[in-house]
């Protein structure tokens, strides 16, 4: 058996044939920068940041319709902390907020059902962002307001699921060998459906946790097993192989696979899901929000997929500083940019 | 914003649990998960979504295991 510091020589030493690995998630990206990873890597390993912060990858008619829906007079916008501040075509939710707009941030999306209920007058929009992590938390929300028969509690979902986007990413991405599987996602979803999606690309996939050993590891396994396909889960005290089966038929309970717009990818069929009919009452206009007017300048759309580095764009710590966020990259502390910029990754 | 947190069930009351998250005590909907007090358990956006086998938590030699054999 290999001991760490093994490990930790190895990919110091590594100069086989250069690996490009992604992490999809925004969470990997953010501990990754903070244990220094990159820095401890053979520069034949490339570390690439993928596709997976939810805030990264909404679409400004998104944010344009919450932008919309906090002005009306009986309406109250209702949002995790991150996405306040992203730009849609015009404006962020944090300027319209500052224009008189009815916009709070949550800590939970659970907070919506008391605030709802004690203030009946005014119907309250959460901003239902996320992956297969979140969706689950929705889906709570959704039983109870249900169940509390809450007609002023509704959602603007902007779903997305990973599966499909991987795909994605693997055929019109940068060339990626290897995927570090997203752990929290993984958590729900269990680890199987990366072995499958490992068997149909021909590529490794290593379901990871967020303590620096983990990643070392994880990362050793992935040069070792490129060109070959495998799963390997180093993250089993969380994510099993299933996954979590309540939370699953929680979702499938009200929402339903569907086609969703991705920052700079445009749709992508299957890639997220949608409330079902039988529950469209909770709905607050989440069909059809594709339009992604991206700001001037910004490669967003090259940086999600591997394409190019977040130094590489002409605007990166010049216009576009995380005080002074051009685009959503940089906005959210899982943006890729803005993990670049403030540990100096390379 | 996919953050989850461990932490220790300590009191549950239906689906609504109270969790440790070193001595941060935090409301938790239980609702996605079989639970019982002294669970650990990982908390996302107020939400309990998966238990944590404390038996494999942080096991190194778990992760050596599931690499033996690879080389680079
Ligand atoms: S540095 Fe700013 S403008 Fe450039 S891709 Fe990142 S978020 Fe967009």
């Amino acid at each position: 058996m290999q001991t760490l510091e093994e490990i930790v020589k190895a990919l110091k030493e590594y100069d086989g044939d250069e690996v490009r690995i992604m992490e999809v998630c925004g969470t990997h990206t953010a501990a990754i920068s903070e244990n220094g990873i990159p820095a401890m890597l053979s520069p034949k390993i490339k570390l690439i940041s993928g596709p997976g912060c939810p805030v990264c990858v909404t679409v400004t008619a998104v944010i344009d319709k919450l932008v919309e829906l906090s002005m009306r007079e009986d309406t109250i916008v209702l949002t995790f902390g991150d996405l306040i501040r992203v730009k849609g075509t015009d404006k962020s939710l944090a300027d319209a907020k500052a224009d008189g707009a009815h916009v709070r941030m949550v800590y939970s999306p659970m907070e919506s059902i008391k605030l709802a209920e004690e203030d009946p007058a005014h119907t309250y929009v959460f901003a239902a962002i996320g992956f297969e992590t979140t969706t689950p938390v929705y889906a709570m929300l959704l039983e109870q307001a249900d169940k509390k028969n809450l007609k002023n509690l509704k959602l603007l979902t902007s779903l997305k699921t990973m599966p499909e986007v991987i795909r994605w990413v693997v055929k019109n991405g940068g060339g990626i060998d290897g995927f570090i599987a997203p752990g929290h996602v993984a958590a729900v979803t269990g680890s199987g459906i990366f072995e499958e999606l490992s068997k149909e690309l021909g590529i490794p996939f290593v379901v990871s946790g967020f303590e620096g050993a983990q990643l070392l590891m994880t990362i050793y396994a992935l040069v070792s097993m490129k060109g070959k396909t495998g799963m390997k889960n180093l993250y089993k005290d969380v994510v099993t192989y299933e996954g979590n089966l309540k939370a699953k038929e929680a979702v499938e309970k009200f929402f339903e696979p569907s086609d969703s717009s991705w920052r700079g990818m445009g749709t992508i069929p299957g890639s997220g899901m949608t409330l079902k009919k039988e529950y469209l009452q909770f709905d607050a206009g989440s069909i059809g929000l594709d339009t992604d007017n991206m700001p001037a300048g910004c490669q967003c759309a090259n940086v999600l997929v591997g394409k190019l580095r977040p130094y590489e764009c002409p605007l990166f710590g010049k216009v576009c500083t995380p005080d002074n966020a051009h685009g959503a990259c940089m906005v959210s502390t899982e943006g890729s940019c803005y993990n670049y910029f403030v540990s100096g990754r390379k | 914003m996919c953050v989850a947190i461990p932490g220790t069930v300590i009191k549950l009351d239906g689906t609504k649990a109270t969790v440790d998250f070193a001595g941060n005590i935090v409301n938790a909907e239980a609702g996605l998960v079989n639970v019982k007090v002294g669970d650990k358990v990982l908390v996302h956006a107020g939400c309990i979504i998966q238990t944590m086998d404390e038996k494999l938590a942080n096991e190194m030699e778990e992760l050596f295991n599931e690499i033996e054999g690879l080389t680079i």
